[in-house]
């Protein structure tokens, strides 16, 4: 999916001088993305990476030094909004911000300043993207991904890695994987992505891995009855959880009876999207519903 | 992250809202003083006592009890004080009352409802106010919706004065009481965005016979992202409020959270680590707890990782299940040798480690000669370690 991220994204990093940066970077770098330089107020004029990147003070040099169209952000939480503030300010097209622990007041504000902007946010406290074999705006470890035509998005980390594995497993692979985030404000929801994904040639059908908190999938489902011909494979995380407590996700909590796995899961079934109870079977179940198409 | 009663309130007037108040007590020798203090400072001859404990429900539980005399007062607060409280909230075991609060009684004509707290879907905060107060919200929400007035507050604008009197308008209010009202919605949200609460709610908030607005109860919660900023909240925190292994856990940076069932499992990512917790259950076993190790699954986390899981007793069997991106899971499989040869445990640990040199983990762990049992998908893992707790 060539929209958010493909070769030709110019990406710079927003701490990259830090150790979370810094070896990220380098990891993009060395998946074949465009890296083309990074961000630490004080340390513009440097070149980290081997030489090979150079440092600027703001997000505003590099977007005119280098036409920078995209920020990977590894900044601390206590500083990440205002990174997020600084990159929309300088005109960056898509932001992607890895950084968990924002606080929530801090992102509230951020999603009202991006409302009005044209920049695009992705996260906070996400893996990035990954288009195989393109780049990587991100954490994903790029070996477990193929190129393919099955667009993933999701709340979690790991459990998108598992997905993603478990579709290689099956001969399936990927498109393009979206981590969205596990905080209760993000700047992309699942929604407009399943959208970017209905209208993708590139993409024949979609991952959705939801979580326990707030009603996201419930909008997203009403999506796919309403708008969506395509696929939809559901996942939700913590049909065991129980109610009230955080779990770990700043977002996954169940705050009423509609926030849970389950009531998530009977709409999600009712909108048509293939809901899977294992998270075991998350592969398997989109070879089935593939097969179903054809028939 | 939760406060009592008495420490909501507190807050409440450092932001110049008005509030049922009175004197906290840790102590039946200090009951009696306490309660001419009372009298003395509130200007009151009848009182009510109230157990400090976060879970709600404290009134139906025989928690919260008005006192009409000083006799009374003694009587209820030494019963109270020391009570096991079981509410709805608290769980059948109940919780301990160490704290109790001898209030003022008020003279109370109307009582009404108020909170702020983030709305996801709409990305904004929502200040809410009924005139059902007293009562569960979720249950006006659902019989009455209409009874509740909301009003979105812009981050950017914070709540304008307009809003605070539409909320004033709707819920009636007039002349002084009017104006009473739009300055203490106005100070509940500045309280509310000052503190970094993910809820600040006062049910109820009661006008007197006296023509007084006074908050009778308050309920704060924090966001935890942003304690960081607020060492005086920090503070405030209560451990006896928490599980004990959960505290324990704390200490070592482990993300816990305490179930009841008998597969103990340790995973990397939130998702992942509830996931896991699924699957044991749809294979007929059920999780006994909730650990996300992050990134850090080294020696000392995962050593950390099982003295926690295991000073559960209810725990038969442990599923760790690795997803190494970043991290390696070589590097994984040693730490869990080591740190299951140094431990001696007692109970079969089952290990799945998928991702980065997961192949060369396996041979590892294969050829550790320490008692651990291999998977290789999800499945198998769930499979293996549901089998051991039904053997």
């Amino acid at each position: 999916m060539a929209i958010l991220v493909d070769k030709n994204s110019k990406i710079i990093v927003q701490g990259i001088t830090g150790s979370e940066g810094s070896f990220h970077a380098q990891q993009c770098l060395d998946y074949g993305g465009n890296v083309v330089g990074g961000v630490t107020p004080g340390k513009g004029g440097q070149q980290v990476l081997d030489g090979n990147v150079p440092v600027f003070n703001t997000c505003k040099d590099a977007r005119q030094q280098v036409g920078a169209t995209v920020s990977l952000i590894f900044v601390p939480p206590a500083f990440a909004a205002d990174a997020i503030l600084e990159a929309a300010d300088a005109g960056i097209e898509l932001i992607v911000c890895i950084t968990e622990g924002i606080p929530v007041a801090d992102m509230v504000t951020v999603y009202d300043v991006l409302k009005t902007s044209n920049t695009r946010l992705i996260g906070p406290n996400c893996p990035g993207l990954l288009t195989p074999n393109q780049a990587k705006v991100g954490i994903m470890p790029g070996f477990i991904a193929q190129p393919g035509r099955i667009g993933v998005i999701s709340k979690s980390g790991t459990l998108t890695y598992e997905a993603v594995y478990q579709l290689c497993s099956e001969g399936l692979g990927q498109s393009t994987c979206i981590g969205i985030g596990g905080d209760p404000i993000i700047g992309t929801k699942m929604v407009e992505l399943l959208a970017l994904f209905e209208n993708d040639p590139d993409t024949d059908a979609v991952v959705l891995i939801g979580e326990i908190g707030g009603a996201m999938e419930i909008e997203a489902a009403q999506y796919v009855q309403n708008n969506m011909k395509k696929p939809v494979v559901g996942f939700i995380a913590g049909q065991t959880a129980p109610e009230g407590r955080r779990m770990g996700h700043a977002g996954a909590i169940v705050s009423g009876a509609d926030e849970s796995a389950l009531a998530k899961m009977m709409v999600m079934k009712a909108c048509g999207i293939h809901v899977v109870n294992s998270p075991a079977d998350i592969g398997k179940t989109m070879t089935k519903a593939l097969q179903l198409q054809c028939v | 992250m939760k406060i009592h009663e008495y420490q909501a309130k507190n807050i409440l007037k450092q932001y110049n809202i008005p509030i049922q108040d009175g004197i906290v007590v840790t102590d039946d020798g200090q009951i009696e003083s306490a309660i001419e203090n009372v009298s003395t400072q509130f200007n009151t001859s009848q009182f009510v006592v109230k157990a400090q404990i976060h879970a709600g429900g404290r009134g139906k539980g025989g928690g919260v009890k008005f006192c009409p005399t000083k006799a009374d007062a003694i009587t209820h607060a030494n019963t109270i004080l020391g009570m096991t409280l079981t509410t709805h909230q608290t769980g059948p075991d109940g919780q301990l009352v160490r704290t109790i609060m001898i209030a003022e009684a008020l003279d109370i004509a109307k009582e009404y409802y108020v909170a702020i707290t983030l709305d996801r879907a709409k990305n904004q905060d929502v200040f809410m106010v009924s005139s059902e107060g007293g009562v569960e919200i979720e249950e006006v929400a659902a019989s009455n919706p209409d009874a509740i007035k909301k009003v979105w507050v812009n981050p950017r604008a914070g709540l304008t004065a307009f809003q605070a009197r539409q909320l004033a308008f709707a819920l009636g209010f007039e002349g002084d009481l009017f104006k009473q009202a739009v300055t203490l919605f106005s100070n509940l949200y500045r309280c509310y965005r000052k503190t970094d609460a993910s809820i600040a709610e006062i049910n109820p908030l009661v006008v007197t016979k006296q023509g007084k607005l006074i908050a009778l109860d308050a309920k704060f919660n924090f966001d935890s992202n942003a304690l960081y900023r607020h060492q005086n909240i920090v503070d405030m925190r209560d451990l006896n409020e928490e599980d004990p292994t959960e505290v324990e856990a704390d200490k070592y940076h482990l993300n816990y959270i305490k179930l009841d069932g008998n597969v103990g499992c340790m995973v990397n990512g939130a998702g992942l680590a509830m996931a896991t917790m699924d699957i044991i259950k749809l294979q007929g076993a059920s999780p006994a707890n909730f650990l996300d190790v992050g990134g850090g699954a080294n020696v000392e986390t995962v050593k950390n990782g099982f003295k926690i899981i295991l000073s559960d007793d209810n725990v038969k069997a442990v599923l760790i299940n690795i997803f190494g991106g970043i991290v390696r899971c070589d590097r994984v499989a040693n730490g869990i040798i080591q740190a299951v040869s140094e431990l001696d445990l007692n109970v079969p640990v089952v290990v799945r480690l998928a991702g980065t040199n997961a192949d060369i983990a396996k041979q590892l762990l294969n050829e550790s000669g320490v008692s651990i049992i291999a998977a290789d998908t999800l499945q198998d893992a769930a499979e293996k370690v549901v089998r051991e707790v039904t053997a």
